[in-house]
């Protein structure tokens, strides 16, 4: 079981500068989130574009902006849970929450802060029949452990950087590698895309274009699917299918925790602290809402910092506490580094 | 600048008739965000996500499809001939008129 004062539900922007306003309260953080790194939407979506309404710079990468927040709460040491979707929250008679995530790992927590965005990323699936059949029996949408697919038989589709790179990657692993694509041009970095027409040309990666997958074949286990290529049908035998299409943000568990929702959104005091209908539940960033809500990192920066403020007097009920300026108090981090503001200097000028 | 009428039809099927501003520098996502309709338009209008692809029912001229929005709809799903990203299509006075239905979720 994992202990810690605040579980953050969501590591983008929000999540992250949370663990910094609640280091400063000595507070310790830990984060769950559904993809495999830090940063969330700006991580996984758009790391390589500009952002250029966080107050002070004129202008960011939203992967630096990530890379940067990991830095700041560096000396607070936060505890990750990664790749895992916060699936359930129980109330105990302490008063404390155990949230249990889809891989059973356990969390416990005397505040719960939700920064999970417009929700946990889940893997677009195409229209096929039967596809579900053949889930975890050959068909993957996320590539968990790449060894599973040694000396096997591997389609893939999608046109993205995932498809590109996991196609170049597995054709040193598996026994051989389909890449289909509905169109000719793929959307990746550049370095990516040669790599993949060099393989083709060299045979390593047998590459359809213009194609769709349109039916999966076989019993218990896939065993083939139908590649249709202008407007040919043909059937291709595999181990697996592995359609990569992208994610999508789904709000999932936490809308069954019993929370109000409205609009997709979960409805928070805003005149007070971003709690949640449920005491010791917070919500923070874009999965909020509000009269007046804007889905802005900025705003979320705001309501973390509030939101600490509050979950220290919910944990410390009796103790007195009055914010403090990181310019006159410096951060002292749980790794007993300190940083401070530069003593001035007193000295007579001869 | 005046404003122009849009008619968007929803999942459900029914016909929004919405007044959309020339002078705001908004896209047709943003127009169905503005009046609640259920497009999500999650990467905010990068078209890095197809959340807000739609079908374009009448004979506008609309802007030429980029390269990004083309390779978008080459990955999203339910995809017609006549399907465009929202976000990329920018509201001007000669879309008065303009009508468009909603694509599936996916």
């Amino acid at each position: 079981m994992i202990k810690t004062d605040i579980l953050i539900i969501g590591a983008g922007p929000t999540g992250l500068f949370a663990v910094f306003e609640a280091g400063l309260l000595k507070l310790k953080c830990h984060l769950i989130d559904a993809l495999p790194q830090p940063g969330g939407q700006c991580a996984e979506i758009y790391p390589k574009k500009p952002i250029y309404d966080i107050p002070g710079f004129p202008e960011v990468l939203a992967g630096d902006l990530v890379d940067n927040l990991m830095e700041q709460i560096k000396p607070f040491d936060p505890g990750f849970t990664l790749g895992e979707r916060a699936e359930t929250i129980e109330k105990q008679e302490d008063g404390t929450f155990i949230v249990t995530t889809n891989r059973g790992t356990r969390h416990q927590a005397p505040v719960v802060a939700i920064a999970g965005g417009l929700g946990s990323f889940e893997p677009r699936k195409p229209q096929l029949e039967d596809l579900e059949k053949f889930e975890d029996k050959g068909v993957e949408y996320i590539i968990r452990d790449p060894e599973m697919y040694r000396d096997k038989r591997v389609v893939i589709a999608g046109g993205g950087d995932s498809a590109l790179d996991w196609s170049i990657f597995l054709s040193d692993v598996a026994a051989d590698v389909t890449l289909v694509h509905r169109r000719n041009e793929f959307r990746g970095a550049l370095d990516s895309v040669e790599k993949a027409e060099e393989l083709k040309q060299k045979g390593k990666i047998n590459l359809i274009t213009p194609a769709e997958i349109t039916a999966l074949h076989g019993e218990e286990n896939l065993t083939a699917v139908t590649v249709s290529k202008n407007g040919e049908d043909h059937i291709l035998e595999t181990d697996h299918f592995i359609p990569l299409f992208g994610l999508s943000p789904k709000l999932g568990p936490i809308a069954n925790w019993g929370l109000e929702i409205e609009k997709n959104a979960i409805k928070v005091d805003n005149t007070l602290d971003y709690q949640t209908n449920v005491p010791g539940i917070y919500a923070i960033g874009d999965v909020n809402t509000y009269p007046g809500k804007l889905k802005l990192i900025l705003c979320g920066f705001h309501e973390a910092t509030l939101m600490c403020q509050s979950a220290y007097k919910r944990i410390f009920p009796d103790k007195r506490y009055v914010m403090k300026y990181t310019t006159v108090s410096g951060i002292d981090g749980f790794d007993g580094s300190r940083k401070e503001a530069e003593k001035a200097v007193i000295k007579s000028i001869d | 600048m005046s404003d122009i009428q849009i008619k968007i039809k929803d999942r459900e099927g029914v016909v929004h008739e919405v007044t959309a501003p020339t002078d705001m520098a908004m896209n047709l996502m943003e127009v169905c965000k503005a009046y609640e309709l259920p497009v999500e338009g999650t990467c905010g209008g990068m078209a890095m996500c197809a959340s807000c692809q739609c079908y374009i029912l009448s004979d506008h001229p609309l802007p030429e499809m980029s390269m990004d929005e083309d390779l978008m709809l080459s990955e999203a799903f339910h995809v017609q001939e006549n399907s465009r990203l929202g976000c990329q299509i920018p509201i001007s006075e000669e879309l008065d008129g303009l009508e468009v239905e909603l694509a599936p979720e996916s």
